[in-house]
């Protein structure tokens, strides 16, 4: 199989990670459940990962990295921890469900007022909406970094700027850009950043996390077991332990660990560049068959390695189902999850065919989709 | 069983706290190791640093000098 679809999950690993996760699996207790070595093998393996993580993200302080499942709880904790009845809060057409579906169910329960920048045909926002949206109630901005479907990249350097002056938390959806992307959370003035691990982390599912800034206040979404204060009636109030109640994922976070190293002797740079170059191959190579539509603003290489397209008016399930039977080639067809995005493409109906890249693919890989399409669209 | 005698134990407010202590010690030649926090200083669970009271002054000069997250420091038979 030729697997285009890293914008889901990444599906190759460095053995290092799985080596990590097999190796946590042979021998390791619970992380803050106890001192014996198996217990601090667990406790040192994530107290380990934290650190890497905030190297990794610009955070001066291990303790605000907070373990997550995914970047949906984070972003479920963070949203759900921050706002209250008559909050305004600003956010995007580029959202994901996990960033949407937490804002509409705190404007319908929760009284919490919404906003949206719109974004173009070619999913582009004008930063000057932003700033039109802000109101005396506005407390936050919430956004991706990068969309998942087209891979355009928001500026954060500007979002956070315009958050600063007005006094806004920004509440950051890294989900696509995590590992691939150079993010700096203190300099970008960014007050939540929530991430997940098996993406361009390259780490295991069931990883993720957040990084909180420092005055920013979450109520904890979960409250039970936290290894300390146990007779205390409420959840210990210190991060990281306020929102990590149960046990940690400690064998994926072992792997997610290495993960984080594999990104830093790697490089973010080089990883970004070498996912853009597959990226730039593939566009290049399909933009200008007859029939294909590219979505998406390519004028820049700040964006994530993500190419959507379609074919003609073919539903984007038959050709993603085409290029899987009939090629091996992995893609994502559909909605993406990312209903605001799509309407504002025009592509609700037919979707698009999302095709996104790793450090891992080849250019060989990419030159047979090119061809693929090329087939398809001659059909 | 251990001999029970007087030493220094430093708790800690999580165990992200006492993670970055141990690093810290391990990295910075300072003595002591974790222990289960002792059932005299609080009936809950957790982690404390454990040495001997002799050590006292050198960790709490750590402590101040890199503002170390602690809780407390006591000298306990245990």
């Amino acid at each position: 199989m030729i697997y285009l679809d890293n914008a889901a999950t990444t599906y190759h690993k460095p053995q290092s990670v799985i080596d990590a996760v097999v190796e946590a699996m042979q021998g390791m207790g619970n992380s803050s459940r106890g001192s014996h070595s198996g217990a601090l093998k667990a406790a040192r393996t994530v107290y380990d990962a934290r650190c890497k993580a905030a190297a990794l993200f610009g955070c001066s302080d291990p303790s605000r990295v907070v373990f997550t499942s995914n970047s949906t709880e984070a972003l479920n904790i963070a949203l759900s921890g921050l706002f209250a009845p008559g909050d305004h809060v600003i956010s995007t057409d580029l959202e994901h469900n996990s960033v949407l579906r937490p804002l509409y169910r705190l404007q319908a329960e929760e009284g919490v007022l919404l906003d949206f920048v719109r974004a173009d045909r070619q999913g582009c926002v004008d930063y000057d909406d932003f700033e039109v949206l802000i109101r005396p109630e506005t407390k936050a901005v919430v956004c991706n970094h990068a969309s998942n479907l087209t891979g355009n990249m928001l500026d954060l350097d500007q979002i956070g700027s315009i958050c600063r002056k007005h006094g806004l938390l920004l509440v950051v959806d890294a989900s696509q850009t995590a590992g691939c992307i150079p993010i700096d959370v203190e300099k970008t003035g960014i007050s939540v950043l929530c991430f997940t691990g098996h993406k361009g982390l390259y780490g295991p599912q069931g990883t993720g996390g957040m990084c909180i800034a420092e005055g920013v206040e979450i109520r904890p979404f979960k409250v039970g077991g936290s290894g300390v204060q146990s007779f205390s009636k409420t959840q210990p109030a210190q991060y990281p332990t306020r929102l990590e109640a149960g046990t940690l994922n400690g064998h994926g976070l072992a792997g997610l660990s290495a993960a984080f190293d594999f990104i830093a002797e790697t490089g973010v740079e080089a990883i970004h560049a070498k996912e853009i170059a597959l990226m730039r191959r593939f566009y290049d190579g399909v933009k200008d068959i007859p029939g294909v539509k590219v979505y998406g603003d390519f004028s820049t290489d700040d964006r994530a390695a993500i190419v959507a397209l379609n074919i003609r008016d073919y539903e984007s399930g038959e050709v993603s189902d085409e290029l899987s039977e009939n090629y091996g080639i992995a893609t994502r067809p559909g909605a993406h999850c990312a209903p605001r995005m799509h309407e504002a493409l025009g592509t609700a109906e037919q979707g698009a065919v999302r095709f996104s890249f790793s450090y891992f693919n080849t250019e060989a890989e990419v030159d047979i989709a090119i061809d693929a399409i090329r087939e398809i669209a001659r059909l | 069983m251990r001999e029970k005698k007087l030493r220094l134990i430093i708790t800690f407010h999580t165990t992200t706290a006492a993670m970055a202590f141990e690093k810290y010690c391990m990295a910075n030649g300072l003595p002591g190791r974790l222990i289960p926090v002792p059932t005299s200083i609080t009936a809950g669970c957790g982690m404390a640093w454990m040495a001997a009271p002799e050590d006292r002054p050198a960790l709490e000069e750590a402590i101040q000098k890199d503002a170390l997250a602690v809780d407390a420091l006591y000298e306990i038979v245990h």
